[in-house]
Parts: C-alpha cells; structure tokens; sequence
C-alpha cells in the first residue's frame, strides 16, 4: 500500500484527490453517494462577497468531451457559507477549500479576510472566472493586476493562499510568476478556456451568457502543459486541475509538476468519478511499486 | 435521494420512427421511485454528459423510460438491446405532489411530455381518485400510449393537425372541461405548460408543471439548470430543474 499523503502549502491532505470548485456545490448531493472523507479535500462552490444568483439558463452545452458553463458564479454569499455550509463540512475527515472572488480589489481583500477567519483549510482565490462581465478575468490576465490584487489578499490572508489561475492568457508562466512574487503560497490551474457554440437552427448562441467556459476531457492536454510551464516557472505547491476523470490522468498531471489535483467536470458526468479515480490511482502506484504519491510530483523525464 | 444502479434492458420497443420504449431491470430505484421523477443515464463513451429521462413507469422493480431521438445520446440509448447494462442515476428531482390532486385531477401531457404522466395519472388512480388524461400530438404518426392511458381512465387525445382525434390542442380541451377538475399536472412545451397554467389559474385550481432544461449533474450541484421562480416579493429567484423540480407549482414559475 503506498503512502498517499501530499502537502500543499503545509496543509497534509490524505491523498491528492480534490474536487473542483464549482463543480460541487457544498458537498451534499455527492454526500448522498460516498463519504466525503474518502477525498484529500473539496473545493467549495466559489464565493462573493454577496448572494449572486448567476445567468438565466441556459447555463450548459455540451461538446465533444467537455461542457461549456455560464453559471455566473451563483452563489449565497460568503456569510452563509461560514454559518451553514463550513459546519456541514466539518463532519467529514477532509480539508476545505474555500473559492473565494471579487469584482475589485477592496472585495478580494475582504472576502479573504473573512474567509481566513472561518474554519478553512485553504483559500482558493479565483482570479479568472470567465463568466461573470465586470469580474475576475482581467485581474488575471494581467501580470501587474495580478501583482495588485494579490499581494493585497496575501496581506490580510491567515490560511494559505492558492491562486487560481485562468488559461486564457498569451504567457501563463509569467502569470504564475506575478502571483508568486506577490506572496500567493501556492497556485492551482487550469480554469475553464472561453469558448461558443451556436444553435445553427435557430442561428442564435446556445449559452445565455454568449461565451462560457470550457472543461472536462477535451482541454485534459492544455492543463497538463499549463501545469508542466508554471511548475518549471515557480517553485509553490500546484493544484492541477482541468478534465482529470482516471487514475492515470491523475499521476499524468502529478508528473507534470501537480502536488495534488482537483476532479471537476467529471463529477458532474458521474457522481462517483473522484472516488474511482482515487481507487485507480492507488491501484497504479501499488502495481508500480510506487511507494509514495509525493515523488510523482514534477517527476517527469525529459 | 438518488443512487447510482446498473440496470439491465430487458426490451427495446420502437413507438414511433423516433419514440423509443425500454424496460429495463432497476429494482432499487424503482423501490423509490415517485410519480414525475426522472433518471440520468450514461449514454455511451462518446458521450460526456448523462441523459434526464422522464420515468414512465417503475413497478415491481421494472423501470419504463420513454424518450424522442433528439442526438447522438439517445440516439446511442435507442441502439440497446436486451441483456445491455445502463449506468442509472436516479431517481432524481422533486416530483409531482399528489396529495394536492383532489378527487378529480387531469394530467396533461404534449409530445414527449406524455410519458411520465403515465405513472402520475396511475397513482392517482391508486390513491382513489378519478382521473383523467388529455394527451396532445403534432400528428397521427406521433400518439404513442393512448391504450396504456385508457387503462387507467377517461381519454382525450388531440392532433394539432387534426389527423386524429380531436383537431386542436390539449389547451383547447381543457379549456372545454375544466370545470370538470379539481387539480392539473401537466408536461410538455413551456408554451403549452403556461397556456395551461394560465386556464388552471383562472379556474382556481392548483396546476404543476414539469419543467426542462439543459441539465449538468443532475443531483443540484453544478447549478447549470435553472428555472426562473417568483420570489415572495415579486423578485426573480432560481429554482434548479434538476432537484427543486422539474415539477413546479405554476404559480411559482415566472414565465
């Protein structure tokens, strides 16, 4: 049995296995199917500082192994995530990450400054959500915004910082960089890439957002080299993330440079996805005497 | 609550050119199975995301699905065979609340909102109450489980072409009888559901409407499949159609 513990930012997760934000909820409906205890963490429907109630529908298209979603980060607001949902979690032997947005810098500050005083593992500070018109997507595509918002967030933080990083940038490396230097303890990536589908019947977008982002299957290879760029770029823990469904998707993204990983739209296509994969990682690094899941991380031979 | 279960098809029966009938082997989501419940099922490798199928029966352990070809997923549903295992979520959503019938509810269904009225209407019957069915097609070619309805009770069908039964809508027919009711349940469009919602309103009998939408998880974590509701106030707030519904009351729908 090879020992599955990692560390990201200090915190020891009991098995690289996270869910990824927004992706889901609080954990009830996958509470119904496995004890949530069975993962190294979840990652926790993404927080603003008030309720947001989202975009109209339709939220969802499906495409050839992913989705695109404009769910606009509904949410009830970062309060009644403390006073009802951090509770709920706590029953269950696993580390929360909170994700936690703004819509400026006074917002960012504050909502980690809130959030750092909650019963919180990690905070996920999500710098490149695509769906919501005046948000985080041009925080994180700029080096020197990115600089901004986070060394604020880092000043007020008392939980380690994990910044999340968007895709959809020229350089990602250089945006791993401007995080780090600005005190962001860790970065996870990738968020979903912007995309479009049209109804070509009715000639109008199939999103009622327009755009949305894309995940799952289909963008597995982008993540992957994203996560291969910044981990030779910095030298902070990395959550990978971005279409990981199996096992061996899971030590291919380790290898890439992942200290742990986040399973997202693959929870949406079947419930029981991260406690597979998990199953099927174990499985491979027992039948190649692998003794520790930790010496996967960046082990990739050129 | 919903469970995932491998289910075994025991029969593919084709309805229509496009309507498919499977039966398949599923005791334990049968065993909680609720009248206007769906479940969400796997739809091949190629395809990502499961499929929400209305339940149009669940008894004695076997669970009816019928559904419309619409794309590659049920598409590659419509290929099964007997003996072929599906990966079964279900059964999932909030359905229809039957002790708001009365004595003398209707369920209404349009197209391929026909099927899950099968179960509720049975149900109903089972509770004692006297019900009746108005069942809406485009055309002769499209009716499918009027002999199964005509079972359980009395049996409008209408054509919007007229090529069979009565010419019009299920609208129309309601329209006539209404007095006659003391509750609707209906699916189908979201047009027909509000000119339906509409007559039930003005007669002052309660209406529930099952609704549709584009659909992620199924189980109302991934939040991609609102439904827009009226708050007390008169705000909008969102229902998800996938665990909040898809049966709704249409007083709380903004349409």
């Amino acid at each position: 049995m090879a020992d599955l513990r990692v560390n990201v930012c200090g915190v020891e997760l009991k098995n690289p296995v996270t869910t990824a934000s927004g992706t889901f909820g609080f954990g009830h409906e996958y509470a119904d199917f496995y004890d949530l205890g069975t993962l190294g963490g979840v990652g926790a429907k993404g927080l603003t500082p008030e309720e947001q109630l989202g975009n109209p529908a339709p939220r969802i298209a499906e495409t050839p192994m992913g989705i695109l979603n404009c769910v606009g980060l509904q949410n009830p607001g970062v309060d009644r995530f403390i006073a009802e949902e951090i509770p709920f979690l706590r029953q269950f032997d696993t580390k929360i990450i909170a994700n936690v947005s703004g819509h400026t810098v006074e917002e960012y500050v504050g909502i980690v400054e809130k959030i750092s005083d909650a019963d919180v593992d990690l905070i996920e500070m999500n710098i490149s959500c695509p769906n919501v018109k005046c948000g985080g997507l041009t925080f994180g595509t700029q080096p020197k915004m990115v600089e901004e918002v986070v060394s604020a967030a880092k000043a007020v933080a008392k939980k380690p910082l994990i910044v999340k990083l968007t895709p959809n940038v020229t350089d990602i490396a250089e945006i791993a960089r401007a995080a780090v230097s600005a005190g962001a303890d860790g970065l996870s990536l990738i968020n979903t890439l912007l995309g479009m589908r049209i109804d070509v019947e009715s000639r109008r977008p199939i999103l009622s957002n327009i755009m949305g982002g894309l995940s799952g299957p289909a963008v597995f290879p982008v993540a992957v080299r994203m996560v291969y760029q910044v981990h030779q770029a910095v030298d902070v823990p990395i959550i990978g993330m971005g279409g990981i469904r199996t096992g061996r998707d899971i030590v291919e993204m380790m290898l890439a440079g992942a200290s742990a990983v986040a399973i997202g739209t693959a929870c949406i296509a079947d419930p029981m996805a991260p406690v597979k994969a998990l199953q099927e990682f174990e499985d491979f690094l027992d039948s190649h005497g692998i003794a520790s899941a930790a010496e996967l991380t960046g082990a990739l031979q050129l | 609550m919903s469970i995932q279960e491998n289910g075994t098809v025991r029969e593919n029966q084709a309805l229509s050119h496009n309507i498919f009938a499977l039966t398949i082997d599923a005791p334990r989501i049968c065993a909680l199975a609720q009248p206007g419940q769906f479940v969400h099922i796997t739809c091949g490798d190629a395809n990502l995301l499961r499929r929400p199928i209305s339940i149009c029966q669940a008894h004695d352990g076997i669970l009816k699905i019928v559904f419309v070809v619409k794309g590659d997923g049920t598409k590659w549903l419509s290929q099964r065979r007997a003996g072929d295992v599906l990966d079964i979520v279900g059964p999932a959503g909030h359905g229809f609340d039957m002790t708001r019938l009365g004595e003398k509810p209707v369920f209404i269904g349009g197209g391929i909102g026909v099927p899950p009225m099968l179960q509720t209407m049975q149900a109903a019957k089972a509770q004692g109450a006297q019900p009746t069915a108005i069942l809406g097609f485009r055309n002769a070619d499209a009716v499918i489980l009027e002999e199964d309805f005509q079972t359980v009770g009395t049996v409008y069908t209408a054509t919007d072409d007229g090529s069979y039964g009565i010419h019009g809508f299920v609208s129309d027919v309601l329209k006539e009888h209404i007095s006659e009711y003391t509750s609707v349940c209906c699916c189908g469009p979201k047009p027909m559901l509000r000119a339906l919602a509409t007559i039930a309103e003005e007669a002052g009998i309660p209406c529930q409407v099952s609704m549709e939408e584009r659909m992620g998880c199924g189980i109302g974590a991934c939040l991609v499949c609102v439904c827009s509701l009226k708050k007390e106030n008169g705000d909008t707030r969102y229902g998800h159609v996938c665990k909040d519904g898809p049966v709704f009351d249409s007083k709380e729908v903004q349409w």
